[in-house]
């Protein structure tokens, strides 16, 4: 509709476009909001389950929190450390945040609220975020300092050994939706039974398994060595200030929103409502990243940081195994139909 | 082998995680113990060692004689006395500057003091805002003796059975 009202003055191709922008902005926006006041809730949260308040002082209860943090860091300089290649310097940010932006694109908000519905929009988010490494990596080398290397190296590490536990846990869900278009996906745990037909009810344990890979794979505590402030300082952006920090900011807080998202979309029905009779919509998909995102605090604040060989452990040794038994297992189920989902 | 079955299992239903999980989302409802500052004080003990004061009697007279031992026992050296003669005979100072950015706030000079002349307050949100400001002179010391005279001298009035 607002597409042909545009091309009546601009013309088919430059209307068609613009929409296009402004959709993408529609869902960016809201999305770097989201991350502003995920890091208020973040320290909000960990301050309360320590017995504290947490910023409350900027604006009413502390809301204004998130601008003036940003403020500060767009405000300061950006140093950039005399042995650090400079190019590959500034472009590690840009490198981190464009995947965990770009998978935005194909995740569908509501029944046909979605930018790109690809039917292999679940690939297509699986291939996008495995590229936010690369920002992680070269900011590590770009850097040229140990702490840095070092960080970006466990990051690798890990998130290399995670994607895949996570990838399996991912086929559970394709193999019982048979689609990778992420509006099906949604659209096969519908029923009349409510939550009951949610993917998490059957698929329990790789929902587990799939959460804790997504913790582990945007770098969050009890998965944290790649930043490891204890140890390696602060890891792979050790070296950055200022605005290039704030991107890397932004990325770690958009993946976290990811995979809250995608979470809630493969397992917790979307914006499918719990109880039949309420009616479905965003606000249920709202409230259900909410809820994913509040475990990565509470984690946050309740475990320890993992030792590394322990994290390569249980990525490899435990993880893996445990995924592909449960997956044979549930093809053997459906393939003897004897699955009752 | 009942053992290991345990063990597998407790490992697997992440037993120990829930728990520490339960134990934290107590502590998220749990009433929180921040005060907040400025506008909630915590109690202050009457024996409060903070901003120094030198005192008067209520006659007016200032209290120290200059006797000077709480420069001698001053840990940090942070008390420099000068005194003469005044005309009525008694001997009294003339000067007498507490560098309070040596001071280590022990308390020994109150101790020390027999005439009770100086002695620390419940003044702990006082700042300088350049250097030398933290030099406080007797002048200085006998108007925050002035100004806080009522609760100081409640203060030792409360402690005066345990000296």
């Amino acid at each position: 509709m607002i597409v042909e009202f545009l091309s009546a003055y601009i013309g088919d191709s430059l209307a068609y476009f613009s929409w296009t922008l402004m959709k993408v902005l529609m869902i960016l926006i809201p999305v770097t909001l989201c991350v502003a006041y995920l890091t208020l809730a973040e320290r909000k949260v960990i301050g309360y389950i320590q017995l504290r308040l947490g910023p409350n002082r900027v604006g009413p209860k502390g809301l204004l929190q998130p601008f003036a943090d940003v403020l500060k860091l767009l405000t300061k300089e950006i140093i950039i450390p005399s042995g650090a290649n400079k190019f590959l310097f500034v472009v590690a940010p840009m490198l981190s945040l464009m995947p965990a932006l770009a998978a935005w694109a194909v995740m569908p908000f509501a029944d046909g609220w979605v930018l790109a519905n690809i039917d292999a929009g679940l690939l297509y988010v699986l291939a996008i975020t495995s590229m936010g490494v690369y920002g992680v990596i070269v900011a590590g080398w770009a850097s040229n300092s140990k702490y840095a290397l070092i960080g970006a190296m466990r990051s690798g590490a890990q998130i290399v050994a995670y994607e895949i536990a996570m990838g399996f846990a991912l086929v559970c869900v394709l193999m019982m939706s048979g689609s990778l278009n992420l509006t099906t996906i949604v659209d096969t745990q519908r029923s009349d039974f409510g939550f009951l037909s949610w993917n998490l009810i059957p698929l329990f344990p790789m929902f587990v398994v799939y959460f804790i890979s997504g913790v582990a794979e945007t770098n969050r505590a009890p998965f944290d060595v790649a930043e490891g402030e204890s140890e390696i300082v602060a890891g792979f952006h050790v070296e950055y200030s200022g605005t290039t920090f704030a991107v890397f900011f932004l990325a770690e807080y958009a993946n976290m929103i990811l995979i809250a998202a995608l979470a809630s979309l493969m397992f917790l029905g979307g914006w499918l409502s719990p109880i039949p009779g309420i009616p479905d919509g965003f606000a249920w998909l709202a409230g259900k990243i909410a809820f994913m995102l509040f475990f990565f605090l509470w984690f946050r604040a309740t475990f320890p940081r993992y030792r590394y060989d322990q994290i390569m452990r249980l990525g490899w040794k435990v993880f893996i195994p445990v995924t592909i038994v449960w997956l044979v297992l549930i093809g053997i189920l459906m393939r003897m139909e004897w699955w009752p989902w | 082998m009942f053992g290991f079955i345990r063990d597998v299992s407790n490992t697997f239903l992440l037993t120990e995680l829930r728990k520490g999980l339960m134990l934290t989302l107590k502590y998220f409802f749990a009433p929180k113990i921040t005060v907040q500052f400025p506008e909630e004080k915590t109690p202050q003990s009457s024996r409060f060692r903070g901003l120094h004061a030198l005192r008067r009697y209520p006659n007016g007279e200032e209290r120290c004689i200059g006797c000077k031992l709480c420069e001698a026992v001053c840990p940090a050296l942070a008390i420099t006395i000068e005194s003469e003669q005044r005309d009525d005979g008694s001997r009294r100072t003339t000067r007498y500057d507490i560098d309070l950015t040596k001071c280590i706030f022990c308390g020994f000079c109150e101790e020390s003091c027999p005439v009770d002349s100086i002695v620390e307050t419940r003044v702990f949100e006082y700042h300088g805002e350049q250097r030398g400001d933290l030099v406080y002179t007797k002048d200085m010391l006998l108007a925050v003796g002035d100004r806080y005279e009522e609760q100081i001298a409640k203060d030792r009035k409360s402690d005066a059975k345990y000296r």
